[in-house]
């Protein structure tokens, strides 16, 4: 039996969604030449929860980045679906969530989740369709008339995770998303975040500074380190799919921590 | 503001006229401080010509004789002679005018011109400040209109922002009196005249300040609500329309208010080298050449107080705007 069919029987599908092999990316910048990326293989399957984690530099926004079409790599491929990140971006195939909500103060909430609609084209019967199922994914019921300001942070933050469900991309990029946020609120995020990824199945790519977070959310954990910017280890999560929040006690939860700080320390994050 | 309008729908009465007096009483005290300052200061201003007059009527003055005085420290004459002080205040041409003169000259200029029915007679600031307005108002039309569109081409085309902005400051180090006549003459020449090249002189001044503001309040969408932008495949056009025009607002609003000051000096510079025959500046200028100050007063503040209820209505404008986007709370 072949190792694909064999997953398949353990009811886990891998299709890869996001492939990337021997990537490369250098800025200019004035200090000279900064390799943010240095040959990076990874492949994120349909349905991962993948985290990104390391330091400042490590290259794991970058990462984020490239997938989306914000930058383009100097070297080696990256493929969303099989295309182009560019192309992949024109068949809306994710949606991107930035550390800060970035909702526009003079729209409401129900305004600012259809902005991507609107610019897609949506049918104004659709774009209501479309703000009802996500306001009711992220639980912001009722809130749709409100301005953002009368919102809290974390109600602002679930509103632009909202904003990126809207146009029902498969893939959600989310650029620590909870980081300018308190731990409590985080906590509640992250599960809020588990419960919404086991609804939909979606692929999500997550990137955090957060040890216990990227434990507490992936299906795998990518140990980046900086200069170059690189992988230093990949972690399968042995945790069950359902995560309470008090999983993060028990010794297996802990072990996976311990690899992600050895990985980060092997990598010299904790240098300098 | 806000909070006026809170604590009165919440504490009734008592608490909302609190508020507003909590406004008011620094505002008339300012007034009350400055207002005094002018008094004051009429007495030494003025008190060489008041003493002259007293002397002439056959009073004693203290030292005698205009020769005498003349070369004499104002304040000290002033202390010394402090019984003349009241004369100081009613002189027909005051080296500075108290304020009670210039309160009267504007009301005789305006309302007591309306109530005797000659509210458009060549002598009626209402008249002059009209012929003044209309210029600053389409000066600032004009003014505003190229400077949203200069901009616009600078925020989204690079060759118009190296290429334009240069000229743009250049433009405002021009000193506003040198080129005023030229452009009343040459388009004189050409056979524009009247409203227009007044109107061009106050949008030669306005526009700037427009685009100036405008391409600040466009650019200020940060990266990452561009890039938000971008992972949509947005266009320009769209980002333009929903994130740079929106975002620019208090931006625009904010130099408005400067381009209609500007706007106004501008009308009132492009009055004076046609003659002196309307307008705000027109006053100006004759009260100069006869020596009306109290007339030169009415007319600078006529002039002022035209500013600031344009400037006032702009603010109210941006108030309704920015409470109908949702932008202020």
């Amino acid at each position: 039996m072949a190792p694909l069919d064999e997953e398949r029987m353990n009811g886990v599908a891998q299709d890869p969604v996001i492939v990337a092999e021997k990537l490369d990316l250098t800025f200019q910048t004035n200090d000279g030449a900064v390799q943010a990326l240095r040959d990076v293989n990874l492949t994120i399957n349909k349905g991962d929860f993948v985290s990104f984690i390391g330091p400042s530099g490590c290259g794991k926004t970058t990462f984020l980045r490239v997938a989306a079409a914000l930058e383009h790599p100097t070297g080696g491929t990256l493929s969303v679906n099989g295309m182009t990140p560019d192309e992949a971006r024109q068949q809306r195939a994710y949606g991107y969530v930035f550390q800060a909500a970035g909702l526009y103060p003079w729209r409401t909430i129900a305004k600012n989740i259809k902005l991507p609609l609107e610019i897609m084209g949506y049918s104004k019967e659709s774009q209501q369709e479309h703000l009802e199922r996500v306001l009711k994914l992220v639980d912001l019921e009722g809130f749709g008339e409100k301005f953002p300001w009368q919102l809290s942070g974390g109600m602002q933050q679930r509103a632009s995770i909202a904003r990126a469900l809207a146009f029902d991309a498969d893939i959600l990029l989310m650029d620590e998303p909870f980081g300018a946020l308190d731990e409590i609120v985080r906590d509640h995020l992250n599960e809020q975040l588990l419960a919404l990824w086991e609804r939909t199945g979606k692929t999500i790519g997550f990137v955090t500074h957060s040890i216990p977070e990227a434990v507490y959310l992936s299906t795998r954990i990518v140990v980046m380190s900086p200069r170059p910017g690189r992988i230093t280890d990949v972690i399968e999560s042995t945790l069950p799919r359902e995560r309470p929040l008090d999983i993060r006690d028990t010794p297996e939860f802990l072990e996976i921590a311990h690899r992600v700080r050895e990985g980060l320390r092997a990598g010299h994050a904790y240098d300098d | 503001m806000s909070d006026a309008a809170i604590a009165s729908s919440s504490g009734g009465f008592g608490t909302g006229a609190r508020a507003v007096w909590d406004v008011v009483l620094p505002v008339v005290v300012v007034v009350a401080v400055i207002i005094g300052a002018w008094y004051v200061a009429c007495v030494p201003m003025n008190i060489k010509e008041a003493l002259t007059q007293a002397e002439r009527a056959g009073a004693v003055v203290e030292p005698a004789g205009a020769k005498e005085r003349r070369d004499m420290s104002a304040v000290g004459l002033a202390l010394a002679n402090s019984a003349y002080a009241r004369d100081t205040l009613n002189q027909e041409r005051p080296r500075l005018p108290a304020p009670h003169q210039v309160g009267q000259e504007l009301w005789n200029t305006t309302g007591g011109m309306v109530l005797n029915g000659k509210a458009f007679s060549k002598r009626s600031l209402i008249y002059h400040g009209w012929v003044t307005l209309s210029a600053t108002v389409l000066g600032f039309a004009i003014g505003t209109v190229a400077g949203v569109g200069l901009a616009i081409g600078i925020v989204h085309s690079r060759v118009m922002n190296m290429a334009v902005m240069p000229w743009a400051i250049a433009s405002q180090t021009i000193p506003i009196l040198a080129i005023a006549p030229m452009i009343i003459v040459v388009l004189n020449s050409i056979g524009v005249t009247g409203l227009l090249p007044k109107a061009l002189i106050s949008a030669y001044l306005s526009f700037f300040p427009v685009a100036v503001g405008m391409v600040k309040g466009l650019r200020s969408p940060d990266n990452m609500q561009l890039d938000l932008l971008s992972t949509y495949s947005a266009s320009q056009s769209e980002t333009f329309w929903k994130l740079r025009l929106p975002s620019s607002m208090p931006y625009f609003f904010t130099s408005m208010k400067i381009g209609m000051a500007a706007s106004l000096v501008g009308a009132i510079v492009g009055e004076l080298p046609t003659g002196a025959v309307r307008g705000l500046g027109a006053r100006l200028l004759a009260g100069s050449y006869y020596g009306q100050t109290v007339q030169i007063w009415a007319a600078l503040f006529a002039a002022a107080i035209l500013a600031a209820v344009l400037v006032g209505v702009i603010g109210l404008l941006q108030r309704m705007t920015l409470k109908k986007m949702g932008m202020v709370h």
